[in-house]
């Protein structure tokens, strides 16, 4: 049994954890508005850029002239995965479910006999794949010196993941993030970006279509949208991630400055229990010796 | 002028208008054109330059570069990689906007990448540079 020099510290150094795990949480909790703001901020842009990509896709997909990006190259033998996750830990399972997701993934392409590739985003990920996929990594992306995801940043990853589809180096990309549902809820999700596949009322697209000018072609329009449709998802992912990681963190620390808080409560009965079995031994002590007498 | 549309302008960041106006001139990449109420329905891509607003509140400029802008009927949504209101635009921001397009250009022309990325690049920066003189910062 630890005597009461030790307790007394344990209480303390749990105390103290109490502490910082409740600076996370609130540090956490004012960086997910910020982070569901952003993301808020973001929709209608995604929502009308896909809206008027559906429309172009529907009217220009289906012909042999279509670009790549929107039809494939025909072939889906090499497979991107990009896995974006978390700069850093500390957020329960959030980096830990998106890697799982990727790595289930990969294990079923490769079961496929399909070559897999993984580009990296965020160095808790790199880390969590590194011994089931580090041979197959083609890139990392260091997002930990930004502070507030912009758009360049997602420019920056897509144009990364372009250049290498031009290069011929993947057919099919997939991106792996969470989606922020709620608080207590992200869910990890997969989500193919090349070849694009813009949904949304095919009935609608095909009517929008036929009613629009297209200044200049269509074609080149798509040409033109194309890329930046990467960029687009890849930012409205970046933001689900940012804002799920901040939720996920922030239950997490909830979490375990409740486990804290009931530590403290049992540290402190037993160190109580164990002063009072100190007093009393010495009671006893003191009363046998005065019977001895 | 009485009729108006539904004017939006948004960005991948935020939402910057979403108003009424009368007419909207658009840069769009093969020349300005103005936007006004029953507009035949049109797509176009966006030039870096001057989106100017007018609406009976008054009037609005916005310096954008890339996107594109799509005109119905009755609204008008223009969405734009960069949008910034001109009050907010400064020599310097001008100065990083071409900055980036001169390095854009550089690193096409070096790694002579297809697809005309290398004129794409090359006029984007005139666009840019041609947008600083108009704007005389």
């Amino acid at each position: 049994m630890p005597n009461l020099k030790d307790l007394k510290t344990r209480i303390a150094s749990v105390k103290s954890t109490r502490k910082i795990t409740k600076a996370m949480q609130m540090v956490a909790a004012a960086k997910l508005r910020r982070a569901q703001e952003a993301a808020e901020d973001s929709r209608p842009y995604t929502k009308r850029f896909n809206a008027v990509m559906a429309g172009l896709a529907a009217s220009v997909g289906g012909s042999e002239s279509a670009p790549k990006l929107l039809r494939g190259t025909g072939s889906d033998q090499t497979h991107l995965l990009v896995v974006m996750t978390a700069e850093r830990g500390l957020c329960g399972g959030f980096n830990s479910n998106i890697a799982k997701l990727a790595r289930q993934k990969a294990a079923e392409l490769k079961a496929a006999g399909k070559t897999v590739k993984v580009l990296t985003v965020g160095k808790k990920g790199r880390d969590a794949l590194k011994r089931d996929l580090g041979g197959d990594f083609v890139g990392h992306v260091d997002l930990s010196d930004v502070k507030r995801i912009g758009y360049a940043n997602a420019q920056g990853v897509a144009k990364d993941i372009l250049t290498r589809f031009d290069a011929g180096e993947f057919d099919v990309a997939t991106i792996f993030f969470a989606e922020f549902v709620n608080v207590v809820t992200q869910i990890p999700t997969a989500q193919q970006i090349i070849p694009a596949s813009y949904e949304g009322g095919e009935g609608d697209a095909d009517s929008a279509s036929a009613v629009y000018d297209y200044e200049p072609g269509e074609e080149q329009i798509l040409a033109d949208l194309l890329p930046r449709g990467v960029a687009t998802q890849i930012f409205s992912a970046l933001l689900e991630n940012g804002a799920s990681e901040q939720g996920a963190r922030m239950s997490a620390m909830d979490n375990a400055t409740r486990n804290a808080g009931d530590m403290i409560d049992k540290l402190t009965i037993q160190y109580n229990r164990s002063r009072q079995a100190v007093i009393t031994n010495e009671l006893i002590e003191i009363i046998s010796g005065a019977e001895a007498l | 002028m009485a009729q108006t549309m539904q004017f939006d302008l948004v960005s991948p960041e935020r939402s910057l208008a979403s108003l009424q106006a009368s007419a909207v001139q658009i840069p769009g990449a093969e020349g300005d054109m103005t936007a006004m109420p029953a507009h035949a329905p049109t797509i176009t891509t966006l030039r870096p330059g001057v989106l100017k607003v007018e609406s009976p509140e008054g009037n609005a400029e916005y310096v954008v570069t890339g996107g594109f802008a799509e005109i119905g009927g009755d609204s008008l949504s223009v969405l734009a990689e960069r949008a910034i209101p001109m009050a907010e635009m400064t020599r310097d921001q001008m100065n990083t906007l071409i900055e980036d397009a001169r390095e854009m250009y550089k690193t096409a022309k070096e790694e002579d990448q297809p697809h005309g990325l290398v004129e794409d690049a090359a006029k984007l920066l005139a666009d840019m540079e041609a947008l600083g003189t108009h704007m005389s910062l």
